[in-house]
């Protein structure tokens, strides 16, 4: 290596080695390229650990305090310092299990109309307009919850009961505001996200085991549900895990609607609270380190929750991609 | 017998085949009845009022959002600032130098901050941000939202660098060209439209999002002088408008849903067309 390699004139010259030099390697910008675009993707891994490190640390003294006990345990009191996750870990998967129950029939059932039945026109322009509903900001969904879903739900609500008022889960006061609302939200919400992957899913399945399937004198709905659907189940699976984090971790859209009440209840007309909701909601006005501290906590439970359904619906899609190829 | 069980096949599949229908036309039914009434609720509530002034103290009718929609364009230019040119740098490097062990983790670690709740994100740039400063302010909603920019950059900014031929890249550096100019005068010419939509349609994104700003930006009924200042978005004015028990308020919060909506589909339908049309190119 030259000694003063800031000029051409001293890189060049019969002591040159043969395999290009660092310094040259730099000049033409390869080594260049490499690093800043190295430490790009290095600073997403470092913001990322800093992320998880920050909500590690900063609820610390929640964790202290109430160790395991802060997700199995309901008093949510911050007059008394008393902090218990679990009516919002109730009302986070409660909602959740609400709209994958009335998700993942209406979307895989259009998944499978457009992949299947609709001609690819009309197949194309539906799935253009329903994966618009994927952009649609949430906080636009809560504000159509509070002002639409819910009066419409209030009219509903007699029928509701009517028909399923003997069971705890339709019985006691309705007010609009409540867990199956945000349910109803959800649902609305995460139904674009199953249909535009598990569509794409089923359209990946080979033509010839529909033939083989249609040729063994099977009806198209036999073909469908025996064969095309267990075909593509896996992807199917990933899509609907997506769909789960995503409404786990949804924030404005439930906020709007749940009812914002830190109790556990059967009913699913009476009013709840998520993880979430409970963060966008009191996070601003949560005074005292230990207040601020648990609400980070439940942070760090969201964070882990999701991950672990991320990573899980991942593994499926990846495993559906094998399957595939 | 035989013919009773081939009747109850045939109507199984009729039957089902018009449920999964259905389960379309409710779909899709959404869509246009959420459209129309954000159109009909928002275009009726909208003025110019709402484009020009600032809001009016409760109890005051008129009044618009002109300070939120500044808000949101400053958060968006900080949130760009900050997470464009580390999303694509570090798709720049999953494209082109990756392949290794260590752009299986960066992948994954981006697919994982992508799962991340926005709320989350938004604890993390308070921490970070809004607890050691004790105050609120445009940098930590910059920040936040800037974070939730980064996986899709990366991820798009990949996919579209990848959609380019290898033959390029080979033929710039059979004429002597270096892999770095190659990259920089060949292939990312070469797939600038489609990162071009990308960012786009990332922005669109985070322009919705209210949950990371609720406790990093805040809000502010005034113009925010400085980026160390409190500042309004669109977004957090529906909700705090939505919620609020005022009538005049939830107008605003229509005429600001429709705006916003509009912005974000406008810019969705764009990104397609422009997307869509180059696919038909490549084919």
């Amino acid at each position: 290596m030259a000694a003063t390699p800031t000029s051409v004139d001293t890189v060049t010259g019969p002591a040159r080695p043969a395999a290009p030099g660092y310094w040259q390697r730099l000049r033409g910008g390869d080594e260049a390229a490499y690093l800043i675009t190295f430490m790009a993707a290095a600073g997403i891994l470092a913001i990322t650990g800093l992320l998880v490190l920050e909500l590690y640390t900063n609820s610390a003294a929640s964790r202290t305090k109430f160790g395991w006990n802060f997700l199995i345990t309901s008093t949510w009191d911050p007059v008394n310092d008393q902090f218990g996750a679990l009516p919002f870990i109730y009302g986070t998967v409660v909602t959740s299990f609400l709209a994958l129950l009335m998700g993942i029939p209406l979307g895989v059932g259009a998944a499978i109309f457009l992949a299947e039945l609709a001609p690819p026109r009309i197949s194309d322009a539906l799935t253009f307009l329903i994966e618009l509903l994927a952009a649609v900001p949430s906080v636009i969904y809560g504000l159509l919850g509070v002002f639409v879903l819910i009066p419409i739900l209030r009219d509903v609500e007699p029928y509701l009961k009517a028909a399923l008022g003997w069971t705890p889960f339709f019985s006691g006061p309705f007010y609009g505001v409540s867990l199956f609302s945000a349910g109803v939200v959800l649902a609305v919400m995460i139904i674009p996200f199953i249909i535009s992957i598990s569509r794409e899913v089923i359209l990946s399945v080979p033509g010839d085991q529909r033939e083989a399937a249609l040729a063994l004198g099977a009806t198209r709905w036999e073909t469908t549900w025996d064969i095309v659907v267990p075909y593509a189940k896996k992807g199917i699976m990933g899509s609907i895990f997506l769909a789960l984090a995503r409404s786990l971790g949804e924030t404005m859209a439930v906020t709007m609607v749940v009812g914002n009440d830190p109790k556990i209840k059967a009913s699913l007309l009476a009013p709840g609270y998520s993880i979430a909701a409970v963060i966008a909601n009191e996070f601003t006005e949560a005074t005292g380190q230990l207040y601020t501290s648990a609400l980070i906590e439940l942070g760090l439970v969201l964070f882990a929750l999701t991950i672990v359904i991320n990573g899980m619906a991942r593994l499926m899609i990846i495993g559906a991609d094998k399957y595939k190829a | 017998m035989t013919n009773l069980h081939t009747l109850r096949r045939k109507t199984v599949n009729v039957v089902m085949l018009t449920v999964t229908g259905l389960c379309t036309f409710f779909a899709a039914g959404t869509l246009v009845y959420i459209l129309g009434y954000l159109f009909v609720h928002g275009a009726t509530s909208l003025s110019w009022d709402f484009f020009t002034k600032l809001p009016t103290p409760v109890g005051e009718s008129g009044g618009g959002m002109a300070n939120a929609i500044v808000g949101s364009g400053k958060l968006l230019l900080l949130a760009s600032v900050f997470g464009i040119p580390i999303g694509f740098l570090g798709g720049v490097y999953l494209a082109e130098f990756g392949g290794n062990t260590f752009a299986y983790i960066i992948r994954y670690v981006t697919d994982l901050l992508n799962g991340v709740p926005s709320i989350v994100i938004g604890i993390f740039a308070y921490t970070i941000i809004v607890l050691p400063q004790k105050h609120f302010s445009m940098l930590a909603g910059g920040l936040a939202l800037g974070v939730m920019m980064i996986p899709i950059a990366v991820r798009s900014s990949e996919e579209f660098l990848r959609a380019v031929p290898n033959s390029l890249r080979e033929g710039a550096m059979a004429l002597g060209a270096s892999k770095a100019k190659a990259i920089v005068t060949v292939v990312i010419p070469a797939a600038k439209n489609g990162i071009m939509t990308g960012i786009m349609l990332n922005l669109a994104r985070v322009a919705g999002e209210t949950a990371p700003l609720l406790f990093t930006s805040f809000g502010n009924r005034y113009w925010s002088p400085g980026w160390e200042q409190p500042i309004s978005a669109l977004p957090v004015m529906i909700f705090t408008y939505a919620i609020a028990p005022y009538e005049d308020w939830h107008k605003q919060a229509w005429a600001a849903g429709f705006v916003l909506l509009a912005l974000v589909l406008t810019v969705n339908v764009i990104a397609r067309a422009v997307l869509s049309n180059k696919k038909h190119v490549a084919r």
